[in-house]
């Protein structure tokens, strides 16, 4: 007979090489999967895992990498704090498009202006969006007591509407011959968020992406607030009784997570975006929910699985051009990782062992 | 005018996909399981029922294949959950990303068929609006009249005594999350196949979180479900209505009002359950709570 024995601590040997065992079950499972739906499973792998950075066209691939990490880390190094204490804000899709609509509203209302501070504006724009957009289920939470996973994921739903509506409505490019959407700031300098260094794809928000991780992880390690944060994850009564207010929790750390979503989302519309479109939210904010699972909610962690996860985008993409692979197989892969990674999660918090327990 | 023979069947379809995916949901929290993957099952029950339908024209074929195919993506997660003992709100959330990506793999075949006519029921409305009608009071008789209904209360209240009375914790959520998953499944079907008529991808468009929002206004009953079901067809009908009248809002905003309601409504409710003084009285014990058993 099994039996799972809990442990007093959690391992860390497993925490680690739980989410490398994830990754290849998923790619074992995709494979098995690629292989009913009648494609070479070996090939798609290889196209999705290894093509984009080594394979023929990887010059063209390889910039991609960073410019799709780059809001994915940006989001969840923001959710991870949250996710820490309990917070469930799953909602980030909702503040990266109202960050982006925020940012890119400023910017052309300045149009066709040429300011030193339009840029920093929008940015300001873009973090104060998702800011308010986040307070939304914050203080609905603490005034009321309602759900914040509902509340935030029922107001994505909300700015994809408020996104539509901008695309043909009031942010529409009065010269766009009648196609909805906004104008594209790549084409006004003092808005764009261009590739910084060349061939690299790195832009402001990859920047801002690093900036996150290094803040987030001396938040989280060196400040009493993220001390708090983790005390209130793991034993919220005596984070109480230790003098932390849970309400003040809530607003940081659904605040916090939605300045980092709608930063993300303005260097998006002002740079690989361009432009608001109805169509602006691509799945950013729900991805980024896996990003801080599969990073263990450690700021380290979720650099490399950010890496990872904008790898299954760029090689998703490739695999749809050159093995004509649906571009689901990429949320359906997403999905399986979450599954396992959890599954596995199991390792770090229990032993096995056979036979009956002392 | 609005005319209510034509309203009451509008309100009627409009509510059903909510009031399946919200009963079953119902069961599963009762019984101490909060499983977020809704939304997910009830896609892959809309695009499994529409595919059946489409392939044995029989519409109420579709249905039972939906009820199949939601039971078992739900055992992903009752596998995670119940074996696995990992977190039910990542759990649920995986479920739904699966699902959407799942059905959006396999739905690109079935993009641009109609579905197969289903033929009206009495009163006009078709039997699966009857029989998620009939789901109510069975549930509530179930929950609150019968043994096993009882001990999935008990489960759900506290499992740490239902364990030492002898109830198989696991076994009694499992099979709670298949129901859920059943249910769900049939709830994404009736989108596909007797609302929309067609397969398009993500169709389901929050109705699975909304269905959740519902179980929270219900206070966790029956007929609670059926009063939020029915408030939320009203809301998406009148919106609608609104639209094809023509009134000077953007459709886009108009389109909001279903998940403005949402919002607005589980906050009333939160609020009551929060301030009255039966506060928390509706709310299962152990909801959101794995179990694992040390002796």
């Amino acid at each position: 007979m099994m039996m799972l024995i809990p442990r007093t601590e959690t391992s860390t040997g497993w925490q680690i090489a739980t989410p490398i065992m994830a990754v290849l079950a998923t790619m074992i499972t995709g494979g098995l999967l690629f292989a009913i739906m009648g494609y070479d499973p070996v090939a798609a792998i290889r196209t999705i895992f290894w093509d984009p950075l080594f394979g023929p066209a990887a010059s063209y691939s390889r910039p991609q990498l960073l410019v799709k990490a780059g809001p994915l880390i940006l989001i969840a190094s923001g959710l991870a704090i949250g996710f820490r204490a309990g917070i469930w804000n799953i909602g980030a899709e909702g503040q990266y498009i109202i960050g982006g609509i925020c940012g890119a509203a400023v910017a052309l209302a300045a149009y066709p202006g040429e300011h030193w501070w339009l840029f920093p504006a929008m940015i300001a724009a873009g973090a104060f969006g998702g800011w308010a957009w986040a307070m939304i289920p914050a203080m609905l939470r603490n005034r009321f007591g309602a759900s914040e996973i509902l509340v935030s994921l029922m107001l994505v739903y909300v700015a994809q509407k408020v996104a539509a509506w901008m695309a043909f409505g009031p942010l529409k490019n009065p010269e766009g011959f009648g196609f909805p959407g906004s104008r594209n700031l790549q084409q006004y300098p003092s808005a764009s968020n261009p590739e910084l260094i060349a061939g690299t794809g790195a832009h402001w928000g990859v920047f801002a992406a690093a900036l996150a991780v290094l803040a987030t992880w001396v938040l989280m390690s060196r400040h009493i607030r993220g001390f708090h944060i983790r005390a209130a994850g793991l034993a919220p009564r005596a984070a109480r009784f230790a003098g932390v207010r849970p309400e003040t929790l809530v607003a940081f750390c659904l605040g916090l997570s939605g300045a980092l979503a709608g930063l993300a989302g303005i260097f998006e519309a002002a740079g690989p975006a361009g432009q608001i479109t109805d169509s602006f939210g691509s799945g950013y904010g729900f991805t980024a929910i896996i990003v801080a699972f599969l990073g263990r909610l450690n700021p380290v962690g979720i650099l490399l699985a950010g890496l990872l996860l904008a790898l299954t985008y760029i090689g998703g993409e490739l695999a749809q051009l050159t093995m004509q692979l649906p571009a689901a197989t990429v949320q359906v892969f997403q999905g399986m990782l979450l599954f396992f990674l959890l599954g596995f999660d199991l390792l770090t918090r229990f032993r096995i062992t056979r036979g009956v327990p002392a | 005018m609005i005319d209510l023979t034509t309203l009451i069947p509008m309100l009627m379809a409009a509510s059903t996909p909510i009031l399946f995916a919200a009963l079953g949901e119902l069961i599963v929290e009762r019984a101490g399981v909060l499983n977020l993957g809704v939304e997910g099952m009830m896609i892959v029950g809309a695009l499994a029922g529409f595919a059946t339908a489409v392939a044995t024209g029989n519409p109420y074929l579709g249905f039972v294949a939906a009820a199949v195919a939601g039971a078992a993506v739900s055992m992903v997660f009752a596998l995670l959950t119940q074996v696995l003992l990992a977190n039910q709100v990542a759990s649920g959330l995986a479920l739904t990303m699966f699902g959407l990506g799942l059905a959006a793999l396999f739905g690109k075949a079935y993009e641009g068929i109609k579905a197969p006519a289903m033929g009206p029921g009495p009163l006009g409305l078709n039997w699966i609006v009857w029989l998620g009608l009939a789901s109510v009071p069975a549930i509530w008789w179930f929950l609150n009249r019968t043994r096993p209904g009882l001990i999935l209360r008990g489960v759900g209240e506290n499992h740490d005594a239902a364990h030492g009375l002898g109830h198989p914790v696991r076994r009694v959520r499992t099979g709670a999350i298949a129901f859920g998953g059943a249910m769900a499944g049939i709830g994404g079907a009736f989108i596909s196949i007797a609302i929309v008529l067609q397969w398009t991808e993500g169709m389901t468009a929050g109705a699975g979180w909304i269905a959740l929002a519902i179980v929270v206004f219900s206070n966790w009953t029956a007929p609670g479900v059926l009063a939020g079901a029915w408030l939320f067809g009203g809301v998406t009908v009148l919106q609608l209505r609104l639209q094809a009248a023509g009134v000077a809002v953007p459709v886009q905003l108009l389109s909001m009002a279903p998940y403005l309601a949402t919002i607005l409504v589980l906050v009333l409710i939160s609020a009551r359950q929060k301030f009255s003084r039966r506060a928390g009285l509706g709310a299962p014990g152990s909801l959101g709570q794995n179990f694992h058993a040390l002796r």
